[in-house]
């Protein structure tokens, strides 16, 4: 059996080749300041917007932007203990918190899209063509209906959370509010699976509409508004940041010829823009 | 027996706080077979565990040839010039050949060399037909015959074998060991194994050390040992079978006559006429009495005896007798009180040829 | 059961059409978990050996140690990877959070005590004369090692088998620390995850049929071997 010792001595002798080989490859050790970590939420990376708009901006900059697609929530997390070093994200009140905190600076409006209500085609509670999205939410309380949420301090489940709020109902805790703690694309299954309703951003259900089964049933309301902000994280509170590649960042997500690439993204796929491009506007005009 | 070609001096080896051997002295002459005899638990193994350089004791020398043995490298050389056989054959997990080659392999000896000496060996230990057989196909009488072949394939100056055929069924046993016997005839190797068989000890020993608790009680050659034991343990560890040296002056009928010292014994056995025997007569067998059994027994061995010693021995006394060679003698407490045995007594002892047990030797 | 055939159909047309994103995703899944087994095996075996065959304290402690080691869930080594390496952690100075570099050392950390466990059992499964009868034989530290490890091939190669199966499977570790980064840390499983969250089951049907296709060749060549060896 002398091949074996041969086969051993030399498959370790690889390993220690390969181990060589790849931490001094580039791909592997891409030069610190040369790397950008952004935390985004997974709605945004699921639309496939991201794929399109960052090979743009690594090939003018030369920046290698590692997208780490997380909830709202933990994005904001991440920033909050410098692990990022600018966000992209879509849950207004915390993003207003995160920077009077003093964690976040520049916090720049991007782009929007709206937020939908979704549910089976029978419609038991009754909500279709409901003007008010609280309105809509009232009426699936009292009809008992099933409701899917996401559950998952996401942008969508803040929105959400928020949205019951102002129907001042209880809704947690009962049978037909259930929390799937997933993101949005297979929420959106789950719920399309057990016929119940649920809140999801349009361009996430643009992109898996074809087979799913619910319907918009509820679209329009000011409140169902879901914008996007980038916002670098502070320096100041963590100096290992990649500071000059956070703005570099940001300023891209608002320049104007990425804001055209925004308006037209997922027209030729599904027929409608998944977003809408906002850069430099007045939030005001937004009905914030 | 001054150094020997392996002697060890104050040798002490502990485990775990417990003492295992203590030894002030013991050594091995150059082209001796010595037996290691003795009780389970009396070290005979651990000492053939640091003869073999495999097991440090805690105090004492090891010399090779008149040299001490001690830094690693000097055990590490040692030990490629001396080989040892366990009681599992312990085989590695390929073919008989390569499992005889082995150990070539391992001390760097050549391709030609070792095929040749692989196949030498291979038919010595009448196991050449199995070259090719994997080593788990073995039986455990063929397995050994390869742990042993695969030893002696290295030319060893010194070979240790450590019971290396409790583990088989008699025939088997009895085949094997005929065959190491001839090979290490053969070959003039100094030998050193540990038994629990004492009549293969004394079959294939020049000499025997009998120890006990750690310590080697007596070392003499077999004869000696066994009719002279140094003490009550030895005594009672060899057994008492009366062994006498003679050689054989005649067969006749199925019976030889075998002459030790000054006398002639009558054995029932197979021998030929000059062969080197020993002949055991079991303590049981020898009868003691008061007048001249000539005509009244048919015992065919009647001699006139002096009782020299009596000892207990449970239900039993263990008499020793001097009729021109030690002999002894076992009676109930019934036959004794009859008798009246005691000490400088003269008396006679008979023993019928069948009771005489015929061994062959080597000489 | 559509899906399935759909899955299927998108396996095969992703595979047919080399398309080089699945691609990339096979071969980085293959190439990262092929070195952390490697380097599991190496410290696995060598660590095994010497902790089967010496004599010291607290053995027994090290032996289950090891052994729950080998149920450790790969999340929590995920997580504790991420603590260490993440910038302000101990070891955040050299950058390899969300690298392929950090998901090879979360799945090394997953695989070396599965290794490291059954090396000791195969180990000292061994005769307990054999390593003296090999030292009598005259063999060097060395050689006694590599005879012992031969001998011992057959649960080795096991043990091989049990760390790569581990961590090509793995998902938990390797999103946290990789990050799932598109074209540079994205493997199989996590790009299967993402897919199913996405709600592509097809796609991420057909990213598991040629993850298993992976883990079957991979394990029959070495069950190809490790019979071979068998004795006749």
């Amino acid at each position: 059996m002398k091949h074996l010792n041969k086969i051993v001595f030399s498959l370790t002798a690889l390993a220690f080749v390969a181990i060589a080989a790849f931490v001094a490859s580039p791909a592997s050790a891409a030069p610190k300041m040369k790397t950008i970590i952004l935390a985004t939420t997974t709605s945004t990376q699921d639309s496939g917007l991201l794929d399109e708009l960052l090979p743009v901006f690594e090939k003018s900059t030369g920046y290698f932007v590692k997208t780490i697609s997380v909830g709202s929530g933990q994005a904001m997390k991440m920033g909050e203990k410098g692990e990022a070093d600018v966000l992209l994200v879509h849950s207004p009140d915390a993003e207003k918190k995160f920077v009077e905190e003093g964690f976040g600076v520049n916090r720049r409006l991007v782009m929007h899209n709206d937020f939908i209500i979704l549910g089976p085609a029978s419609d038991p509670a009754k909500i279709k063509g409901e003007k008010s999205a609280k309105e809509a939410l009232k009426k699936i309380a009292a009809a008992n209906a099933l409701f899917m949420s996401r559950g998952d301090n996401s942008g969508t489940h803040a929105l959400e959370k928020k949205l019951w709020k102002a129907t001042g109902l209880k809704y947690e805790g009962n049978k037909w509010y259930q929390q799937t703690g997933l993101g949005m694309g297979q929420t959106l299954s789950v719920a399309a699976e057990k016929k119940g309703y649920t809140i999801a951003d349009r361009g996430t259900y643009l992109s898996v509409k074809k087979n799913l089964g619910l319907d918009i049933l509820v679209e329009g309301d000011a409140s169902l508004l879901n914008i996007y902000h980038v916002i670098e994280v502070n320096p100041a509170k963590w100096p290992k940041v990649n500071a000059a590649g956070a703005k570099a960042f940001a300023d891209f997500m608002v320049a104007k010829k990425t804001q055209a690439i925004i308006k037209t993204f997922g027209v030729k796929k599904f027929g409608a823009p998944l977003f809408f491009p906002d850069a430099g506007k007045d939030p005001k005009t937004l009905g914030l | 027996m001054k150094d020997g070609i392996i002697s060890i001096e104050n040798l002490k080896v502990q485990l775990g706080g417990a003492s295992i051997l203590d030894i002030p002295s013991f050594s091995i002459s150059e082209g001796e077979f010595m037996s290691l005899i003795g009780p389970n638990g009396s070290g005979k193994s651990t000492l053939l565990l640091v003869l073999n350089c495999l097991l440090k004791p805690v105090a004492g020398v090891l010399k090779y040839r008149g040299r001490v043995v001690s830094s690693r490298d000097e055990s590490f050389q040692y030990r490629r010039r001396v080989s040892m056989v366990f009681q599992e054959p312990l085989l590695f997990d390929t073919t008989v050949y390569r499992n005889v080659a082995s150990g070539l392999k391992i001390r760097g000896v050549g391709r030609e060399e070792t095929r040749e000496r692989v196949t030498r060996y291979l038919k010595w230990f009448n196991i050449e037909h199995l070259a090719h057989r994997s080593a788990r196909k073995l039986s455990g009488g063929e397995a050994q015959r390869t742990s042993l072949a695969r030893a002696f394939a290295m030319e060893p100056e010194v070979i240790f074998l450590d019971e290396p055929f409790s583990a088989l069924d008699p025939p088997t046993r009895h085949a094997i060991s005929d065959d190491l016997n001839s090979i290490v005839q053969e070959t003039g190797i100094t030998t050193v194994m540990v038994t629990h068989d004492q009549s293969e000890a004394l079959r294939m020993s020049d000499r025997i050390a009998v120890m006990n608790s750690g310590g080697i009680v007596q070392v003499g050659v077999p004869s000696h040992v066994m009719n002279n034991p140094a003490n009550e343990f030895v005594a009672n560890f060899v057994g008492m079978d009366t062994i006498l040296e003679g050689k054989v002056l005649r067969m006749q009928d199925g019976m030889a006559t075998v002459r030790v010292d000054e006398v002639e014994i009558d054995a029932v056995g197979e021998a030929l006429p000059g062969d080197s025997v020993y002949c055991c007569v079991r303590p049981e067998n020898v009868v003691i009495e008061l007048t001249n059994p000539d005509d009244l027994t048919s015992a065919r061995n009647n001699f006139p005896a002096v009782v020299r010693d009596i000892f207990s021995v449970g239900p039993f006394l263990k008499i020793s007798l001097d009729c021109g060679f030690a002999i002894t003698s076992f009676v109930t407490r019934e036959a004794f009180a009859v008798l009246d045995l005691r000490e400088g007594m003269n008396v006679f002892v008979s023993f019928k040829a069948t009771a005489v047990h015929l061994i062959r030797t080597n000489n | 059961m559509d899906l399935i055939l759909e899955g299927l159909i998108t396996a095969f047309k992703l595979l047919m059409a080399l398309d080089p994103e699945v691609l990339s995703i096979t071969w980085l899944s293959l190439k990262v978990s092929g070195i952390a087994t490697l380097i599991s095996v190496g410290i696995g075996i060598s660590c095994g050996m010497i902790v089967a065959l010496t004599r010291f304290p607290g053995k027994k402690f090290v032996v289950s140690v090891v052994n729950t080691g080998m149920g450790l869930p790969p999340v929590v080594v995920g997580l504790f990877v991420t603590v260490f390496l993440w910038r302000n952690g101990p070891f955040g100075f050299l950058d390899i959070l969300y690298t392929p570099t950090a998901i090879i050392i979360a799945q090394a950390v997953i695989a070396t005590p599965i290794v490291m466990g059954i090396s000791i059992a195969a180990l000292q499964n061994l005769p307990a004369k054999m390593r003296l009868q090999i030292l009598s034989l005259g063999a060097t530290r060395m050689q006694m090692v590599m005879i012992l490890v031969k001998e011992a091939r057959l649960p080795l190669m096991a043990a091989v088998m049990a760390g790569f199966g581990g961590v090509i499977s793995e998902v938990g570790a390797s999103i946290m620390v990789g990050g799932n980064i598109k074209g540079y840390s994205r493997v199989l499983t996590t790009a299967t995850v993402m897919e199913t969250g996405k709600g592509e089951f097809a796609t991420a049907f057909a990213l598991s049929i040629i993850l298993l296709l992976l883990v079957f060749i991979v394990n029959y060549l070495f069950t190809l071997i490790q019979q071979r060896e068998r004795p006749r």
